[in-house]
């Protein structure tokens, strides 16, 4: 603005900007934090509804859930705190145990795909599996949750290999139509960097997951 | 001195100049980043559109607030403070509202701290009026800004999903145009907009022409 004159630049004394700055900044660290306050209830509320109904979804039946957290030394309920790989056991109506839940993960087209997946361990494969975050390209890499084609690739072959250390198979994606084996999936033709990190996140959680948590499986078939 | 002495009287057109004659989108070509980033739906851009609006209307505000006291070295950290601080408030309301809207958004919520509408409207009209005024300019910006959105989100929507607001519009037999809903659809329906506006400012000028050599006469 050329009508307002020109300060010259010596007459505001550092002080005055570092109080303004300083003030402004306290301020905003105020409102910021307020706000944090405020709306955490309904945030936390809204990521456990997300997460509940993503398990019911892939372990159909299920109605009520536990939230478990395994490592190597075993498994115990997320309650009592500490590291681990978390994974969500579900139950039926009768408090039977309906399957696992468990988190995955691999690249996409465009960035990580973050998918829960149900393992059901009288069968030993993986039922399902729902998307907690892609953002894949719309039209092409999200047909994952919609292709008929290749939901039925569901339930897929997770089967432990006889020493119990791995899968016996790892389960992999194949090109569009060439699927011969259970544990292998077939990909969608034009969104084959989806389908494939699909069977990635699914096979690296799982090879993981399954060795660890199968010798404590009773542990979780028992509902308090 | 006129710059000094400016008019505080809020007419009808501080309002509605942010709409049509000055509206961010279509006449400034301001904050194209979000325009075509998401509005692949009629949800995401309303969400974008409110939520730029009460950054927008936040910052300005506060800037108009405190006009006088902010040093002018200073005042882009200062302006950028303020609006990094709506934007995070917005970014904790929208996850409180609904995650799923959340996620659809993506990285784009906190991107608004760098669009330069903002910073902008901050900068040529909130940092030299008073509060009522900005906050009253702010809603028009934003409303323009939000009816933009709307604009390019209703059409990308309903040529690339068949759907508005979610519902089906064509029924089950309509083949979507998914180009529409990827990026270079945003740019297609974008350039469609821009040409429909300039072609109307264009024909009133003329008009308007027209009329004044017939006066002339």
């Amino acid at each position: 603005m050329s009508s307002t004159a020109p300060l010259p630049a010596a007459s505001v004394a550092s002080s005055r900007m570092i109080q303004v700055l300083g003030g402004i900044a306290m301020l905003s660290g105020f409102l910021v934090v307020l706000t944090y306050q405020l709306t955490l209830p309904r945030i936390e509320e809204n990521r456990q509804r997300a997460i509940e109904r993503a398990v019911f979804q892939v372990l159909p039946g299920a109605t009520t859930r536990r939230d478990f957290l395994v490592d190597d030394s075993g498994v115990r309920p997320a309650s009592e705190g500490g590291s681990g790989t978390k994974v969500y056991a579900a139950y039926d109506a009768d408090g039977k145990l309906k399957g696992i839940a468990a988190e995955a993960g691999a690249r996409g087209y465009q960035d990580i795909v973050r998918i829960l997946y149900g393992y059901d361990p009288a069968c030993e494969c993986i039922t399902g599996f729902a998307v907690l975050q892609s953002t894949e390209t719309p039209g092409l890499g999200d047909k994952i949750v919609k292709d008929a084609k290749f939901l039925a690739n569901f339930p897929l072959d997770a089967r432990l290999a006889a020493d119990g250390r791995q899968l016996a198979n790892a389960i992999v994606t194949v090109k569009h139509g060439s699927k011969t084996g259970a544990w292998q999936i077939d990909a969608i033709s034009g969104a084959t960097i989806t389908s494939a990190a699909v069977g990635k996140g699914l096979n690296n959680s799982a090879q993981g997951l399954l060795p660890r948590l199968h010798p404590h499986i009773d542990q979780l078939k028992v509902q308090p | 001195m006129a710059g000094r002495k400016r008019d505080d009287t809020i007419t009808a057109d501080t309002f509605l100049e942010g709409i049509w004659r000055e509206n961010p989108v279509f006449v400034m070509l301001l904050g194209m980043c979000p325009v075509l980033a998401v509005t692949n739906s009629v949800m995401n851009a309303i969400a974008m559109g409110v939520a730029t609006t009460f950054v927008l209307i936040g910052s300005s505000t506060l800037v108009s607030l405190l006009r006088n006291v902010i040093p002018k070295q200073v005042r882009i950290a200062t302006y950028i403070v303020i609006i990094a601080t709506f934007v995070t408030i917005v970014d904790y309301i929208i996850q409180a509202i609904s995650l799923d809207l959340y996620n659809a958004l993506g990285a784009f919520i906190q991107l608004i701290v760098v669009n330069c509408i903002i910073l902008g409207r901050a900068e040529a009209f909130a940092s030299k009026n008073r509060p009522l005024k900005s906050i009253v300019s702010g809603l028009g910006m934003g409303s323009g800004f939000t009816i933009a959105l709307l604009c390019l989100g209703s059409v990308r929507e309903l040529l690339g999903s068949g759907t508005l607001l979610g519902f089906s519009v064509f029924g089950a037999q309509f083949e979507p145009w998914v180009v529409m809903i990827l990026p270079p659809g945003g740019f297609f329906v974008l350039g469609g907009w821009l040409l429909l506006f300039n072609w109307l400012r264009e024909r009133k000028a003329r008009l308007e022409l027209k009329e004044e050599t017939v006066h002339a006469r």
